[in-house]
């Protein structure tokens, strides 16, 4: 039940991007697609999940018997780069079509700050283990995937749509954004 | 004379022609996320300034030891330092804004904006353009975070620095406080700023 929960907060009613601005620059930099933003999605769920497990285990087992827990920021940046580089090796030996899809995107996620705020936030989940924290962060690559996919279609759409001179470019997108967001706020209580 | 007149572009850039939110979009998370007053904002955006001028500085400094393979990493251990410093100053100092501001402090590492400069501006050029560089970029970023948190609060909230001009019971945009007004109050700023540089250009 507390995982489905979980699941529920953080697809609809916290989402990552639409309520929390975590990871807008992928956001609305490669949603001018539905195929570059479910590549992306794939990447960010990949990553995502298993940054967090990684951090989460060094945070715990390393860094807190060790009482280091003010070098959590520089530690987990550094391990994120570091486990970007070697999925992309992995994903390039292992799974050539995989990578194929999902390589362009890979460099990009470190810099992406949903990664670094998931594997931080997951830190202060309430009655944490390790599975309840890569179960978040899961959760979490989803609701980002689903936002970003929807974005996306909207702004294919938006392609012919006749816009007003000055709104064309960036503040369209913000604006649609803002009523997706809207949108979501609707998900508010649900949980 | 040609010199001075390079630095002064090269410091007011930063502020309108190349301002960071609003025509480059760089450091959108924390831009949206803490910008539900005008305080946050102001907070925030003072806090990335100071990280970016400490990391424009030292970039710059060390810029010929670093091998050019490693340097994106090296760039972020050293902005990864100058945040572990502001988190702890304000965790001691100012824990109302730690608070207030929350992620999105240990979340300037990943700020754009500074890896940005870091890698386009300040690993290329001297120390005196540099940290003329980090200041413009980050003024421009304290203006622009201050601004859109003022229209918000004032809209949401009847407010400004948390002084109240509308009775307590009135009724105010709720809507600007929350997260859809952050986009949409950007989306807006953004139109006017256009409006506005096009027209003194």
């Amino acid at each position: 039940m507390d995982y489905i929960i979980i699941l529920i907060a953080a697809v609809f009613v916290n989402n990552i991007v639409l309520s929390q601005f975590l990871g807008i620059c992928p956001f609305l930099g490669v949603s001018n697609k539905v195929s570059t933003s479910i590549g992306m999605s794939g990447a960010v769920l990949f990553v995502m999940t298993i940054a967090t497990t990684v951090t989460y285990l060094l945070h715990n087992y390393i860094l807190i018997p060790a009482g280091l827990d003010y070098l959590r920021t520089i530690t987990f940046i550094l391990v994120i780069a570091a486990l970007v580089q070697m999925v992309e090796i992995i994903l390039k030996k292992v799974s050539p079509p995989l990578y194929q899809a999902l390589g362009v995107f890979l460099p990009l996620i470190t810099t992406n700050c949903a990664v670094l705020g998931v594997a931080i936030l997951a830190l202060g989940l309430e009655n944490g283990s390790l599975l309840k924290a890569v179960f978040f962060a899961f959760s979490n690559s989803i609701g980002f995937g689903l936002a970003l996919i929807i974005f996306a279609s909207i702004r294919e759409y938006l392609e012919l749509a006749n816009i007003p001179e000055g709104l064309k470019g960036v503040p369209i997108n913000l604006l649609v954004a803002g009523l997706l967001s809207l949108a979501f706020l609707g998900f508010t209580g649900l949980v | 004379m040609a010199k001075t007149i390079d630095q002064k572009q090269n410091f007011l850039k930063g502020i309108v022609k190349e301002n960071p939110v609003f025509v480059m979009l760089l450091g959108m998370c924390p831009t949206l996320g803490v910008t539900s007053s005008a305080f946050n904002g102001l907070g925030m955006g003072v806090a990335t300034l100071f990280v970016l001028l400490m990391s424009n500085t030292v970039v710059s400094l060390v810029k010929a030891r670093i091998p050019g393979k490693v340097r994106i990493p090296a760039f972020i251990i050293i902005i990864a330092s100058f945040v572990t410093i502001v988190e702890m100053v304000l965790e001691a100092y100012v824990p109302f804004l730690y608070e207030q501001l929350g992620i999105f402090i240990p979340l300037i590492v990943v700020n754009c904006l500074i890896l940005g400069r870091a890698e386009a501006f300040a690993s290329k050029n001297d120390l005196k353009s540099s940290v003329l560089d980090a200041l413009g970029m980050g003024l421009g970023f304290v203006i622009a975070l201050t601004a859109l948190g003022a229209v918000r609060e004032i809209l949401g909230n009847g407010s400004l620095f948390d002084l109240k001009f509308v009775s307590e019971d009135a009724n105010t945009f709720i809507l600007f406080i929350l997260p859809p007004g952050a986009f949409i109050a950007l989306a807006y700023l953004a139109v006017l700023f256009n409006k506005l540089t096009v027209k003194t250009i």
